[in-house]
């Protein structure tokens, strides 16, 4: 149990690297922060196959007290954040759909709506909008959450307790965040793309609402809806992972809890931008 | 020779341990540590701020590893110490300095915890448990409020609430008489000294008891144990008043301090700030 956390979270090599005597050249310098890099993937790499392995090993483990915080998580990170994206959605439909809907309009390429919304609003913005908003709120209070229960000790108290820190504090988040994600996803792309139509009815746009519909579900093909399910809930993994892992392996003190979070954000974005690559080459090679 | 045969089995064993600080893992701050403590016994352990009396009970209880030699707890090694064992983990409750309760969780709702997590009872039974031993610790007006809402004595007598609703055999306690005000630091003595004789509510059965402390005068006992810390270095001195107990530098250090002046404050009543 603390021996899983310790593996995950000894980051003496990293701290001595980032403490270390300022380098004398360049190549110094270059070298260093590869090593931190290199030393950062493999925490985080190591905090995932440990996360993943006390999901399943222990599913069963004290149900009574876990189902508890993963509903408290899934509301945190999903249901509570739903006002937030009903305006967006419909600002996104005003701002970026309607006006796209328009400009098709207007040079007659009305024929190329569904593609273009299923490429622009499925498979790109809706996704990464909802994970840098879920990163930003819940994300960051995750770090200063964990960084504070770890500076306060209240990682050795659960281990008094014989309670597995990582199963209680991180688990609920990973599937809170993961469900999060996805879920929010789905209400954007549905809320962007109706009042999308919205914008470009009041627009005078010359489409009736069926033809815009149809040609959107004749562009959706079965791979994108498992690609959006499975990039979102990525999207919402790595960020809890990288969260987590900043929020209970490095802030020791009080002090150091801001610049992590700093940190936390950064390699969350990093994080989801690579995602979005991956699956791309998905897309592209389909 | 006859008197080691006769002697109970060692709860905690400890062979030429290395202890390292909890936050630095590179800085020993105990060496050499030979220490067993059988079933039934109190033991005190003494040492200035900063001795390392923390990390050692932290070892004994199994959650840090030792940093050299071997710790052993119900006959186990300690770094060994994981989920496979996660039964003997019950059978030792802990206390921290500060208490360590969980701000999230209101003060019925932290001593609920380790029992919904490893027993699943039921709510009532879950209710039934908690109220019990809140009443039993006098924190029944508290139970409703989150730690931060309550003073330190209560939030003290919480976390041995916590420690002692899985029922351990094992009871480690990390300065738990600092801060208390005379009242508090008495009924606690008190309260452990019935726990360690066999309380009525555990069934009669004794619990041995390991408590650290920086206010030696407070445990004088004729019948507990006392061990000391003092620059790197462990020393049993056994009971009160024995040869080695006066010549150690670390008890005469202990013993001329004078009572902190916070310690004379009066004590608000359990549920208010």
């Amino acid at each position: 149990m603390r021996g899983n956390l310790a593996k995950a979270v000894d980051l003496a090599n990293l701290q001595r690297l980032r403490h270390a005597p300022l380098p004398r050249s360049y190549l110094d310098y270059i070298g260093r922060n590869l090593f931190v890099v290199l030393l950062t993937l493999q925490g985080l790499a190591a905090f995932a196959l440990i996360t993943l392995g006390v999901i399943v090993k222990k599913s069963r483990v004290a149900r009574n007290v876990m189902q508890p915080r993963i509903r408290q998580e899934i509301y945190r990170a999903g249901v509570a954040l739903l006002p937030m994206f009903f305006f967006l959605a419909l600002a996104l439909g005003f701002l970026v759909v309607g006006q796209t809907v328009s400009a098709l309009a207007q040079v007659g390429a009305t024929g190329y709506l569904g593609s273009t919304m299923v490429i622009v609003v499925v498979r790109e913005l809706g996704p990464l909008l909802t994970a840098a908003l879920v990163l930003a709120r819940v994300g960051t209070a995750n770090v200063i959450e964990l960084g504070t229960a770890r500076a306060l000790g209240e990682v050795e108290a659960l281990e008094a307790m014989g309670i597995d820190p990582v199963q209680y504090l991180i688990v609920p988040r990973v599937i809170g965040m993961s469900l999060g994600v996805f879920a929010l996803t789905i209400y954007l792309i549905i809320g962007a793309l109706g009042s999308g139509y919205l914008f470009a009815f009041l627009a005078n746009v010359p489409l009736l609402p069926w033809d815009y519909f149809h040609q959107i579900t004749e562009a959706l093909t079965w791979l994108d809806f498992l690609l959006l399910a499975l990039k979102t809930m990525a999207f919402g993994f790595f960020i809890a992972i990288i969260n987590c892992y900043h929020g209970l392996a490095q802030p020791l003190r009080l002090a150091e809890i801001s610049r992590v979070a700093v940190r936390a954000v950064t390699q969350g974005i990093i994080a989801c931008v690579l995602i979005d690559a991956v699956f791309i080459v998905f897309y592209l090679a389909s | 020779m006859s008197e080691t045969i006769q002697r109970p089995p060692a709860l905690i064993e400890m062979e030429a341990v290395e202890v390292a600080a909890l936050n630095d893992s590179s800085l020993t701050v105990l060496e050499n540590v030979n220490w067993s403590v059988p079933a039934g016994e109190f033991w005190v352990v003494a040492g200035p701020h900063h001795s390392g009396k923390s990390d050692l009970l932290l070892n004994a209880a199994g959650l840090v590893a030792p940093a050299g030699g071997t710790c052993r707890i119900f006959g186990g090694d300690t770094r060994e110490f994981g989920d496979s064992r996660i039964a003997e983990r019950r059978r030792i409750g802990f206390t921290f300095a500060d208490g360590k309760l969980f701000n999230h969780l209101t003060i019925a709702e932290n001593v609920a915890l380790p029992l919904r997590y490893h027993r699943q009872p039921s709510d009532a039974e879950t209710a039934a448990s908690v109220a019990a031993i809140l009443d039993l610790l006098e924190l029944t007006p508290s139970a409703h409020l989150p730690p931060g809402n309550v003073a330190l004595a209560w939030r003290q007598r919480a976390a041995l609430a916590r420690a002692l609703v899985l029922q351990p055999e094992l009871l480690l306690l990390d300065n738990p008489n600092a801060g208390l005000t005379p009242r508090h630091r008495e009924w606690l003595i008190s309260f452990l000294d019935q726990l360690w004789r066999g309380h009525e509510f555990f069934g009669g059965r004794p619990m041995t008891i390991v408590a650290t402390t920086d206010d030696l005068l407070a445990w004088q006992h004729p019948d507990r144990k006392f061990a000391a810390v003092h620059a790197t270095t462990f020393s049993v001195l056994g009971k009160w008043g024995g040869q080695e107990f006066s010549g150690h530098p670390g008890v005469r250090e202990l013993l001329m301090t004078p009572p902190k002046a916070d310690e004379t404050r009066p004590e608000p009543a359990p549920g208010r700030p």
